[in-house]
């Protein structure tokens, strides 16, 4: 449990940005704090090569293509690339300080391939089942869950309310011709959702026990969602087994997070989860658990829902969409 | 003009943070700067310095080697691969056509059932089948001293067979049909392995730009293969399927432990005037002799001795030479094996008696004609202290190298393919990078255990019998007597030689 414990504290703290910007009112010198860490790769590309260059064009479709932000006021600073690089490889290191998500991973995305290969009525054994589908993954942090999806042929979005993060994920999947095509956004789903976007599947792991409203955030979710589209969400359940290894356990006895890390009442419950969601139009059909396993190092999939969790859901086809 | 600052900078950290690199720091910033820099300029210059780019490379065409590509092919999720097949064996690249009857070749191997499976899995098996093969559901393992014997049969686990011998051309043969007639992206370079480098993970400030290959061998996102005859290869994993004495894992940096045994064996194939169906192993004061089937009326003798003994019975003229191998399998150095009674005194433990526990002792059929060169070689135990390191894996000999004491080292081989197949297969079905180092030691923790527990049982079942000293051959009898009678150490006994995980003596 110690290991799950690590995870989310670690997306936890990637995520608290996003906590502020959910809250109603956001102080202005936060805004403008978020703002210093925009960047603009035309005007990099300006201040590099003469006008008549030819690259300027190839760095301007990319930069339009991949719907990246843009500011006049701010032109790409070497110095913070450089930082980014080396931290974007403390996140892909899997021995490194993110191990514990490295670790999860290949349960949650066996999870994933499994659920929709049978929503979409896509073959298993292909190498690449989910080409021609849109996916987003909401609160991406460095890519990790993003970039085997686009390995498995899927076209995907990655959203972060971190700005940095998303900076450290686009350097990594730049390094690969397969992952080097993930639209990275450093934004929000509400946002998202405002400007009208929509996907076959939305996924967000780890996140929803660090939102303000989740009542709110599974509605940007749904809205984010085609009608019979899926959507996929992971958590932490709010049981006296989760406090005990997650709270008590880490944070107070063995002391190896922070204490606060976790909140427990911000834990949702199974059946919470699938009442907000079924309130959003989407129907929860499977909950599975992840389950720890210390002497193998690796997390399998299990009935027993009582402390991690992961949860699929269809859209419904409300009226409101007719 | 800061740009190539920063790429500079970052191409110093990046090549002198490798440890396996095998040419001075300077030079090589030298060359990676001033190719990066060309690249700015003229991007035809690019095109010049990649070299071909594939998901694998496998280096070594052997039978293990194959057989990895063999079951890739055979795979929905692998068979979509790039593989580069890296060697200088010129039969490679065409159709290997062995004529029906041809002379047998005194290499052969002992497969058990679990890699008759395997076989049958990548479709090889329909090959081998075509040409000579034997399999063999009798042996009879005894001692010079005539102590006792040990009589195993395949009913005893109610299985067919107890294995099958195959000349080791007829196994890399029908593996290479295999390969050739599938659809996977294949390409043999018939060279060998000069050199391999990889760098460790980056990330350049190339942002918006295709990276090339030389870009993604820059960022550790390849391996680069430079072979005898001057060409350039990258990858993305580089499979090490070249022997004993493997460049791969050297280039690599794997070190070894093992040992030299001071023994030597003779390896030929002679003929008998009518078929033998049962594998023979016998236990002589400096070594076993083994004499297993490999169809019409050959059979394959591994016979294990001193070195200088080795080398007077190559050198020996023919008729001597068979007169020894038939007192060696008969009652030469002492006699055979009466049926005793003692069966009567261990009736309280065999429970159930398994088939073979009946049957009396025989004697082995005679051997009329050398059919083969008498081959000769070393015997020794190797093991990699690693199977895996980035981008790079081991199988087969490579890995392991074991006495044939038993004919198990291939079958060790091809357990190595196809574990190392599916776990690239699982790791392709998640999305992963197939040179990712944790996906690598998926395949090291389930192959490395059971491969020690092998050359354990094989390194002690060496020195068990290779002394001749009077109590220990009193002991060792009691053994034979023991596994002969003693129904479930039988049976565990012969699952575990079958090639099930489960270790000897447990349960």
């Amino acid at each position: 449990m110690l290991a799950s414990v690590r995870v989310n504290q670690l997306q936890r703290l990637l995520l608290s940005a996003r906590r502020l910007s959910s809250s109603p009112i956001i102080p202005p010198s936060r805004l403008l704090h978020q703002r210093l860490f925009s960047t603009s790769d035309t005007d990099a590309s300006a201040a590099s090569f003469s006008s008549s260059h030819p690259k300027i064009q190839t760095l301007e479709g990319k930069a339009s293509n991949k719907s990246r932000s843009t500011s006049s006021t701010t032109s790409l600073n070497e110095d913070e690339l450089a930082k980014f690089s080396a931290i974007a490889d403390t996140w892909w290191h899997s021995e490194g300080p993110f191990k514990p998500l490295h670790q999860m991973n290949p349960t949650r995305l066996a999870f994933i391939r499994s659920t929709l290969c049978r929503h979409f009525s896509k073959d298993p054994s292909s190498a690449k089942p989910f080409e021609g589908l849109k996916f987003i993954d909401i609160g991406c942090g460095g890519g990790l869950l993003s970039e085997p999806l686009a390995r498995m042929g899927a076209t995907v979005t990655g959203v972060d309310a971190v700005d940095k993060n998303v900076k450290i994920a686009r350097l990594h999947a730049d390094m690969d011709p397969v992952t080097s095509t993930i639209e990275y956004l450093c934004t929000t789903a509400e946002k998202l959702a405002d400007e009208g976007r929509k996907f076959d599947a939305v996924l967000s792991l780890e996140v929803i026990e660090h939102v303000a409203n989740p009542a709110e955030f599974c509605k940007s979710l749904s809205a984010l969602t085609i009608p019979n589209g899926a959507t996929v969400l992971s958590t932490i359940n709010r049981t006296m087994r989760a406090y005990a290894s997650t709270i008590v356990g880490a944070e107070y006895i063995l002391r190896w997070l922070p204490k606060g890390t976790h909140q427990w009442s911000s834990f949702v419950t199974p059946e919470e989860m699938s009442m907000i969601l079924q309130r959003a139009s989407v129907d929860v059909k499977e909950i599975a658990g992840f389950v720890y396993n210390p002497i193998t190092g690796r997390w399998l999939l299990s009935d027993d829902i009582s402390v991690n969790y992961i949860a699929y859901g269809t859209k419904r086809k409300d009226l409101g969409d007719i | 003009m800061s740009k190539d600052r920063v790429l500079a900078r970052n191409l110093r950290t990046s090549v002198c943070g490798t440890r396996i690199l095998q040419r001075t720091c300077s030079t090589v910033v030298t060359h990676d700067v001033s190719t990066s820099c060309s690249n700015e300029s003229n991007a035809l210059n690019n095109s010049t310095d990649d070299g071909p780019q594939h998901d694998i490379a496998i280096v070594g065409g052997g039978m293990v080697g194959i057989a990895l590509a063999a079951s890739l092919a055979s795979k929905p999720l692998t068979k979509h691969l790039n593989v580069a097949i890296i060697d200088n064996n010129p039969l490679l690249g065409r159709r290997n056509i062995i004529e029906k009857g041809h002379q047998p070749d005194p290499r052969v191997s002992t497969v058990t059932p679990a890699t008759i499976s395997f076989l049958k899995d990548i479709g090889a098996w329909k090959y081998i089948e075509q040409q000579r093969h034997a399999y063999f559901d009798k042996m009879q393992v005894w001692d010079y001293t005539g102590l006792g014997y040990t009589r195993y049969n395949a009913n005893d686990v109610h299985q067919d067979v107890l294995g099958c011998v195959v000349e080791n051309k007829v196994l890399q043969s029908s593996q290479l049909s295999c390969v050739q007639e599938s659809d996977l992206q294949k390409t043999v370079y018939p060279a060998r392995l000069n050199a391999m480098d990889m760098l460790p993970s980056s990330s350049l400030t190339g942002l918006g730009e295709v990276p090339s290959t030389t870009d993604l061998f820059m960022r550790g996102r390849l391996a680069k293969l430079e072979l005898s005859d001057g060409n350039r290869v990258y990858a993305k994993l580089v499979v090490g399927a070249d022997g004993s004495k493997s460049r791969v894992r050297e280039l690599a940096g794997i070190k070894t432990t093992g040992w030299n045994y001071s023994q030597n064996a003779i390896i030929c194939t002679v003929e008998h005037t009518a078929e033998n169906y049962t594998a023979w192993q016998r236990f002589l004061p400096n070594g076993p002799i083994a004499l297993l089937p490999i169809g019409d009326k050959f059979s394959n003798i591994v016979w294990t001795m001193d070195p200088k003994e080795a080398s007077d019975r190559k050198l020996m003229n023919e008729d001597d030479f068979i007169k020894a191998v038939n007192d060696a399998l008969d009652s030469g150095y002492g006699p055979n094996p009466e049926t005793t009674s003692s069966r009567d005194s261990l009736s309280w433990l065999t429970g159930d008696a398994t088939i073979s526990a009946k049957e009396r002792f025989e004697t082995p059929p005679k051997v009329v004609k050398l059919s083969s060169e008498r081959m000769m070689f070393p015997l020794s135990l190797r093991h990699a202290k690693d199977y895996v390191s980035k981008r790079v894996a081991l199988v087969g000999d490579s890995a392991h190298t074991v006495h044939p004491l038993a004919g198990q080292g291939v079958n060790l081989g091809f357990a190595d393919a196809c574990a190392l197949s599916k776990a690239i297969a699982e790791g392709i079905a998640l999305g992963t990078d197939i040179g990712e180092a944790n996906l690598l030691k998926r395949y090291e923790a389930e192959r490395k255990p059971a491969n020690i527990a092998m050359m354990a049982v094989l390194d002690g079942i060496q020195k068990m019998y290779s002394l001749d000293f009077g109590p220990l051959n009193a002991l060792r009898a009691a053994a034979f007597h023991g596994a002969h009678y003693i129904s479930p150490l039988k049976k565990r006994i012969i699952s575990y030689a079958s090639g099930e995980q489960s270790l000897p003596l447990f349960s």
